[in-house]
């Protein structure tokens, strides 16, 4: 299996699904699915959406209408800024939500996540200390602890400097070559989506506009948008959201 | 939920100043309070200056009286510290080493002597205080009040006392000592034997009637003047208190204060932790993790008020463990000491969640369980009688909305061996603690907002 390709066999199904926070429409009757292994990127301008429909997925808000099925019990939920203990360490964090988890040897849980996010010599660190990296890969590993088949990741390089971006995505990238979880994650940087995303979602005021690759984005925008096909992709990017009228 | 605990406690540990203030705070009101309790001044200090001449008597009629020793009274109900002017008695005052001071003037005794001719003085004594906040003043006025009244009563009886022998001395006559001179009074009793012995010897009409009168004069004086002594000594103190106590409840003092300290110390360590803990769930992100299946809401809930009633019931009895240096504690009480820092705490510890959960900051719900928990404690320690009733009424309702009124109830009862039951205020308690544990629960639902 290529990495982040996935299985064709859907793991997470959304249908229809419609939010509403008082007259706005959040979400408007998208659709989505994704399979075991897959690495999809959630994109689109702020307000599109992107963060409720991961919120929905993971369990968290309940959708005014549609379905979603996703694996119960599976669905690792990493929010956008850390959810952690600040001071406590990265080893009572881990160790902290290993227990909740009810895992039958937490102290070993603990040092699997340690030795996979590479900070097993900082495990006596309080996470006040950490930089935003390293405290964000501990919130990845706190969602990792459930040993979900689907992750969740909201914004997760948001803060992050280029070399802290990197190890992230090789750590991300590894998760669903090696474990075959599937990992949807939602961000504004359009270059990231592209570079890790092996499926992009365009999503715009709550309508899902695009779902396909990086290569079938870019047609769609030689054929929607032909003046911006030989530009960067995020500016391209920009003309086919504005050709669709946002 | 023990993980939650042990969490959180590891959390209160890495706050070393919170930690800190958690233990410093009960034992440094335990101090405070122990001093104010076993060291009250039940003697307040008063300058005194005495300028009457050692000489002087009060004295009726050509009459001196027995010296009453006045400054003597006075300072053996306060504690006086002797001055040798006015000015060091103004300085006393005003460096706060005194309450008061009390100056007698030189010109009391003669003022007190012209109260019998016809010109008579005002007689005044001079009493400096420093106001400097009402409380204090109002104390100050009290306690001079009433010094400057025993002192009068002092005077009047003595009067009293000696106007009631001259009495005895015209109804019955005696001797009677003026300028060095004993003099032989006669008496209204000896003058009507005299003029009814002297009677049958005088013919009718004339001279006899005009005895006669007179006879009756003396029988109808001597009636009426009899009633005249105990009326004079009744003067002096015409009402006597006879106080009937209604509610026999009431606790010592000592009790009251030392269960308002720990009342205090309970809700606002209580309130405070728990608000500002489960703030804290928010504030770090945390709530929508745990409660996506680890934890239930209402088990979060339950978990932060048990760390409030921990950590509460910890700090309250270190705090009731230092008083117990300074006044002597019930401790076969123990186990409703127990009971009531428990049923105190957990419903403190529901109205902080109820306030977490509402304000949802850690800096918002500190301000908050301030503005709360404070006026709510006062307007609890207002007594009857001292508002208006409409008002009270008022009072009585916001008091009985929140834990810190049923909370000291509780605690009073269970540190005073004849206080009341603590029956009614742990059921009070029971229901606060249900209703401030749905009002957070209801609140909880906002946490979930993304």
């Amino acid at each position: 299996m290529d990495a982040g390709t996935g299985t064709g066999v859907a793991v997470l199904e959304a249908r229809k699904v419609i939010k509403r926070f008082g007259e706005r429409e959040a979400l408007r009757g998208v659709e989505f699915e994704a399979s075991a292994g897959e690495l999809v990127a959630v994109i689109g301008p702020n307000g599109a959406g992107k963060t409720t429909l991961l919120s929905i997925l993971a369990g968290i808000s309940k959708p005014d209408e549609g379905e979603v099925h996703v694996p119960e019990g599976e669905v690792g939920w990493v929010p956008q800024q850390a959810a952690l203990y600040r001071r406590l360490t990265v080893e009572e964090n881990l160790l902290l939500f290993a227990r909740l988890e009810k895992h039958p040897d937490p102290h070993a849980s603990c040092k699997e996540m340690l030795e996979l996010t590479g900070l097993g010599e900082r495990r006596g660190e309080i996470v006040a200390r950490l930089s935003g990296g390293n405290q964000q890969r501990i919130n990845i590993a706190i969602g990792l602890l459930a040993r979900p088949s689907v992750l969740l990741l909201d914004e997760p390089s948001v803060g992050l400097d280029p070399r802290q971006r990197a190890r992230l995505w090789e750590f991300v990238s590894a998760l669903a070559a090696e474990r075959g979880t599937t990992v949807i994650f939602s961000t504004h940087d359009i270059q990231e989506a592209e570079r890790y995303g092996k499926r992009l979602l365009v999503l715009a005021d709550g309508e899902a506009l695009f779902d396909g690759s990086a290569d079938g984005l870019r047609g769609a925008v030689r054929e929607e948008a032909p003046e911006a096909a030989s530009q960067d992709f995020e500016t391209a990017f920009v003309a086919f959201l504005h050709h669709r009228g946002h | 939920m023990r993980w939650l605990l042990l969490k959180d406690l590891q959390i209160l540990r890495r706050s070393p100043l919170q930690a800190f203030l958690l233990v410093a705070y009960p034992v440094l009101i335990a101090v405070l309070v122990g001093f104010a309790i076993s060291r009250s001044p039940d003697k307040p200090r008063v300058a005194f200056l005495n300028e009457v001449p050692a000489n002087s008597r009060v004295s009726v009629g050509t009459r001196e009286l027995p010296k009453i020793g006045v400054g003597d009274r006075i300072c053996k109900r306060v504690e006086c510290v002797y001055v040798e002017d006015r000015e060091e008695a103004a300085e006393e005052v005003r460096s706060g080493d005194v309450l008061a001071a009390l100056i007698l003037p030189a010109d009391l005794v003669d003022r007190i002597n012209s109260l019998s001719t016809p010109s008579p003085l005002t007689p005044e004594v001079e009493v400096i205080v420093n106001e400097e906040d009402p409380v204090k003043a109002s104390l100050v006025n009290d306690r001079i009040n009433s010094l400057l009244t025993q002192a009068n009563l002092v005077i009047a009886r003595q009067i009293a006392a000696e106007g009631g022998k001259f009495l005895g001395l015209v109804l019955d006559g005696g001797q009677f000592e003026v300028l060095g001179q004993t003099i032989q009074i006669l008496g209204l009793a000896n003058s009507a034997k005299i003029l009814e012995a002297v009677r049958p010897v005088l013919p009718p009409g004339g001279l006899r009637d005009s005895v006669d009168e007179v006879i009756q004069f003396t029988t109808l004086a001597r009636n009426n003047l009899d009633t005249a002594a105990p009326l004079l000594a009744r003067l002096t103190q015409p009402i006597a208190v006879d106080k009937q106590v209604v509610n026999t409840s009431t606790p010592p003092l000592e009790v009251f204060a030392i269960a308002v300290a720990a009342t205090f110390t309970l809700a606002f360590v209580t309130v405070l932790l728990v608000a500002g803990s489960l703030a804290l769930e928010r504030e770090e992100n945390a709530f929508p993790r745990l409660t996506r299946g680890l934890v239930s809401p209402s088990s979060l809930l339950t978990e932060k008020v048990a760390l409030g009633v921990g950590v509460g019931l910890l700090v309250t009895l270190l705090m009731l463990g230092g008083l117990a240096f300074f006044v002597p504690l019930h401790w076969s009480r123990f186990g409703l000491w127990l009971l009531a820092i428990v049923a105190g705490g957990a419903a403190l510890g529901a109205a902080g969640a109820a306030l977490g959960a509402a304000a949802r900051e850690v800096r918002a719900v500190s301000l908050l369980a301030f503005m709360v928990t404070l006026p709510v404690a006062f307007l609890s320690l207002i007594p009857s009688g001292t508002v208006g009733p409409a008002l009270y009424d008022v009072i009585k309702v916001i008091a009985a909305l929140f834990p810190f009124k049923p909370a000291l109830q509780a605690m009073t009862g269970a540190l005073d061996p004849a206080g009341p039951s603590i029956g009614g205020a742990l059921l009070h308690l029971g229901i606060l603690i249900v209703a401030y544990g749905l009002l957070a629960r209801l609140a909880l639902r906002r946490f979930s907002a993304v």
